[in-house]
Order: structure tokens, then C-alpha cells, then sequence
């Protein structure tokens, strides 16, 4: 495989390394927990419609406010969920 | 392409680039008209022909999209989200990297649909996805190998998204369809009128699916870990990694209802924006076309983008001799419609402490005292959060029989320098006809952030 075939980029300051045209949302369930932001009333979610709908998969890719199943994961580029553990209610 | 140079200045812009605005695009191409077909995700062929690192797209996908790129009046936008109307004749666009006006003499809306997503217990866990959900994301690189899925809910993208889900390595362990044998069985005898549609279910078939059955609630710590299913009042349930959950479409006609289109009530009991023979919706020079008129699948949407494209392009003959198309693909979405009706009984599902509103974490006790809409609103921000009550509207339509609310603008969340961009409307951007410049609303009418209003 050549270099081109793949992406690396942080999440949450973590390396990852993807298949080229893998969408951050689904390169979120490579972590365990697979999160994308903390509810209104502090619990952890997951990508859900996968589409551009929900709004569940909102998270911040170099500063700014994405939702993850609608942005390709790309050389570089930080993302920042917010979620540093999963199960607080 | 241009063949008689009479449109050649003509703006079309669809709105989806999914089938349906394909189709539409291609049709109305050969007048020469300047068309635009802009569309939220990263590629075109909308959901039903999502490209991705674990997608193969069928030859027909590909034929179109190749046609596409071969018309040079046609600019395909991806990664463009519409976030409200600008006037009559103008939408307020957003990209990852700018907001701007685009202009327009016609607009087709092809705007598709959502999932139905109902509440149950454990929805919200993470794991739990869209049944289309987790098709989109398994073709958009999601890996799956080796996972045990359970799919519920209702219609045949339960199928389809268990046979993607198999192709990715995932062992499906059931396919829960909530529709009774009898009607599954009926549809399934009413399928050689469309043979198409026969070799699809050979394809989908699967030793997996049960008909009749029902989701009754998702447990898990911090994922899932397991599903209880009901099948004629027995509860069996099912170590997992993954539930898929969808119970049927909902047409997107915000859009159309932000520019005053009429709705109608689609086959399945859910809105959608109401077309003629020629796909002119009821708003001069709006057309819509494919599942925003109502759930019936790709090749509908098909025939109906074709008409649309024509019609705008003034081509009303050719348009008119599609009619026995749609007309053939209508009747199989009255079919799907009716065989896959949802049980009453689905109302049952959420529990008190369920949430409803995923954005706003309002639970389903707390609605259950409301009268209504506006009711909720003030009470609970329910609808009112990120989504726009795109998820919880169509939700609370099923389980409370409340009409969604209005939707008003901004449509989805977008950053202050789109919203400034409204009220700065730069001619410079994507402007190629003049006539309607300068028709931009009032600062004070998107100057409101997204999610403070009440309708």
C-alpha cells in the first residue's frame, strides 16, 4: 500500500490511521467508546443517523464545529470531541 | 448542449444530488440552462448511492455520475449545505469554509428523506445507529467485521442494511421487522409486477428475519451489550455489539415549507411536499422530485427528477411521456406503503424516562403532559436543540399525533459569518443572473440564533 492510501490524524490527541475516504464518524468507533460529544444533560453519544440529520456527531475539527459523518478524516487534521469518558450521566 | 440557446441564462438550482436530482439535472442539461446541483454530503448519489471507502456502487450510479461530470453547464457542489431561503428567488448556502447567496429563476427541490428514528429504552447508547444509519456509515468506512448486530424496525432497508452489514464481515444475528407475516407476505406476492424489485429481494434474502417482532429496549453500560426483541409476546434477547434501528422514511420538505409549498399527507401518514404530473410544486417556479414528495424509492425518484428536469426546462412533451414511468413506480411505493404500516402498538415502546428529544434530552413523561408543539417548546426545548426537531418532530408526529412544528430559519446550525453573509448578500459569489439581486430579507429576520424560537 503507498502512503496515499491512508490518513493520519489526532483525535483527542490520540494518533489514528485510516483508510483514505473514511468519514470521521466512523473512524470514531476505532476509539473504544466510538463518542462524539456529551449531552445537554451529560451523557456520551455516538454517531446515529449517519447522514447530516441527528446533529449527534458534532464535533470540533481544527477549531471549528463539524459534524463528523458528513467530514473526511485528512492528513493532520485535529479533532476535538469533548468526551474524555464515557459513562457520566 | 445548448440546443437552442433560448435558456442559455437561465439558473437552475436543485437542491439534491442524490437520484432524483440527478436525474433532474441530466434531463434539464441539453437546454443549455446553467445549473447547480448542491448537496450536503461529501459525494453525490445520495444515500441509496453513497460512495465511500466500503461502498460499491451499482453501474447505473456510476452511468449518472459520469454523465454528470461530462455537462459542462452542470456544477455538482458537495459538502454545501442550504441554511435558509433569501427572498424568493435566493438561498443562503454554507461550506466548510464560506457562507454565500445563490440565485436562482428554478429550483428543484430533491431534497430526499430521513429516517423514522421511534424512542426506545437504551436508544441514546452509543452503538445504536440509524437502520440507513448504519449502512451509511459501514460504506463511509465504519468497520463492522466480526460484530453481531441485531437490525429492527420496519421496511426493506432493514434488509438492505443487513446484507451491507454481512458484505463488511458482520454476523447479523436478527433482522426484527415489526409488520405481521400476512403483510410482508402480500407485499412480498405483489412484487412481480416490478422484476426488478424481485431480484433486489433474492438478493436481501436472510435466514435471519422475523416478522411481527418489535424492539422493546437496548441495555449496556457505556455501549451496547444487548437487545430484548418481542415476537408474538415472547421476549427473547440477543448479546450484541450494535442495534439498528429505522421504521421507514420521512420525507425532508422543510425547504418546500419555508417557501410556502403546499404539503400533502404522503402514503405512509408522514408530510410531503405536494407535486402535479409535472412535479411543480405549489409555488411558481419550485419543483420538487424523488422521496420529498413521499417514500417510494430510487427509481421513482428517478422518473420523477426526470420530469422535474424537463418541466423547468420547459420540455413539457418529453416530460408528460415519463408520466407511465412514475406512474409504474408510484404503485410500488402505494405497495410499501401500505404492507409496511406501523403497529400502533410501536407506541408503546418508549418508556417514561426515555428521551425523545436527543438534543435537548427532553424525556417522553415530560411530553406526555404537553397539548402540543408549542406546548413542549415552552416547557421542555424539546425540537428546539441542534437538529431542529428533524428527529424528535417526526417522532412525536407517530407517538403523539402532533403535526411537526413549522420550521423556521436558519434550517440547520450555521456560523454567524453565513448568517452575516445574508445581510451583506456579495454579488461576487456564485452569481451568474443579475434580475434578483438586492432581493435580500431584512438583517432582523436571520439575526436569531438557531433554536430560540417557538413556533
Amino acid at each position: 500500500m503507498t502512503a496515499t492510501t491512508h490518513v493520519e490524524f489526532a483525535l483527542d490527541g490520540q494518533a489514528l490511521r485510516v483508510p483514505a475516504g473514511t468519514t470521521l464518524a466512523a473512524a470514531l468507533a476505532l476509539r473504544d467508546h466510538g463518542c462524539a460529544r456529551i449531552s445537554v444533560t451529560g451523557q456520551a453519544r455516538a454517531p446515529l443517523c449517519g447522514m447530516g440529520i441527528c446533529q449527534e456527531c458534532r464535533l470540533l475539527v481544527d477549531g471549528k464545529q463539524c459534524l463528523a459523518c458528513q467530514t473526511l478524516c485528512q492528513e493532520g487534521m485535529a479533532v476535538d470531541t469533548g468526551v474524555r469518558e464515557v459513562g457520566q450521566q | 448542449m445548448n440546443s437552442n440557446g433560448k435558456l442559455s441564462s437561465m439558473e437552475i438550482l436543485i437542491v439534491g444530488a442524490g437520484p432524483a436530482g440527478m436525474a433532474a439535472a441530466l434531463a434539464a442539461a441539453p437546454s443549455g440552462a446553467n445549473i447547480t446541483v448542491l448537496d450536503d454530503n461529501i459525494a453525490p448519489g445520495g444515500q441509496i448511492w453513497r460512495d465511500g471507502p466500503n461502498a460499491s456502487l451499482s453501474a447505473q450510479a456510476l452511468r449518472l455520475r459520469e454523465a454528470l461530470a461530462h455537462c459542462t453547464n452542470v456544477q455538482v457542489m458537495c459538502g454545501t449545505r442550504a441554511i435558509s431561503i433569501v427572498g424568493s428567488h435566493a438561498l443562503l448556502l454554507e461550506d466548510a469554509n464560506r457562507g454565500w447567496i445563490q440565485h436562482f429563476d428554478t429550483l428543484i427541490l430533491c431534497t430526499g428523506a430521513r429516517e423514522l428514528l421511534l424512542p426506545f429504552p437504551g436508544w441514546t447508547l452509543p452503538g445504536v445507529t440509524g437502520a440507513g444509519g448504519l449502512q451509511a456509515l459501514i460504506k463511509a468506512g465504519l468497520p463492522v467485521e466480526g460484530e453481531r448486530i441485531v437490525i429492527a424496525g420496519s421496511g426493506p432497508l432493514l434488509l438492505a442494511a443487513a446484507a451491507t452489514a454481512r458484505k463488511a464481515g458482520a454476523r447479523v444475528l436478527r433482522v426484527a421487522e415489526q409488520a405481521s407475516l400476512g403483510s410482508v407476505a402480500a407485499f412480498a406476492a405483489q412484487l412481480a409486477r416490478w422484476p426488478s424489485k424481485v431480484l433486489q429481494a433474492i438478493a436481501l434474502a436472510n435466514f435471519s428475519y422475523r416478522t411481527g417482532t418489535q424492539l422493546v429496549a437496548v441495555h449496556g453500560g457505556q455501549h451496547v451489550e444487548s437487545v430484548q426483541l418481542r415476537q408474538s409476546g415472547q421476549i427473547s434477547s440477543f448479546a450484541c455489539d450494535r442495534v439498528a434501528s429505522g421504521f421507514g422514511l420521512v420525507p425532508n420538505t422543510q425547504f418546500g415549507q419555508l417557501l410556502g409549498c403546499a404539503l400533502t399527507t404522503a402514503k405512509n401518514g408522514t408530510q410531503a411536499i405536494k407535486v402535479d404530473s409535472l412535479q411543480a410544486s405549489s409555488v411558481p417556479g419550485v419543483f420538487a422530485a424523488g422521496e420529498c414528495t413521499g417514500f417510494g424509492g430510487a427509481e421513482r425518484a428517478l422518473a420523477q427528477g426526470q420530469i422535474a428536469g424537463l418541466a423547468a426546462t420547459n420540455q413539457t412533451k418529453a416530460a408528460q411521456a415519463v408520466g407511465p414511468e412514475r406512474a409504474h413506480w408510484d404503485a410500488f411505493a402505494t405497495q410499501l406503503n401500505r404492507r409496511f404500516a406501523l403497529d400502533p402498538a410501536l407506541r408503546q415502546m418508549p418508556q417514561a424516562d426515555t428521551l425523545v428529544c436527543r438534543c435537548e434530552d427532553v424525556t417522553h413523561a415530560s411530553l406526555t403532559q404537553c397539548n402540543g408543539w408549542t406546548d413542549a417548546k415552552l416547557q421542555s426545548r424539546c425540537g428546539m436543540g441542534a437538529c431542529q426537531g428533524r428527529v424528535c418532530g417526526a417522532a412525536a408526529q407517530f407517538l403523539y399525533g402532533w403535526l411537526p412544528p413549522t420550521p423556521r430559519p436558519p434550517l440547520s446550525p450555521a456560523r454567524i459569518s453565513t448568517l452575516l453573509a445574508d445581510m451583506t448578500d456579495a454579488p461576487q459569489h456564485q452569481t451568474r443572473t443579475t434580475s434578483h439581486q438586492g432581493n435580500c430579507v431584512t438583517p432582523d429576520e436571520h439575526a436569531q440564533p438557531f433554536g430560540t424560537s417557538v413556533a
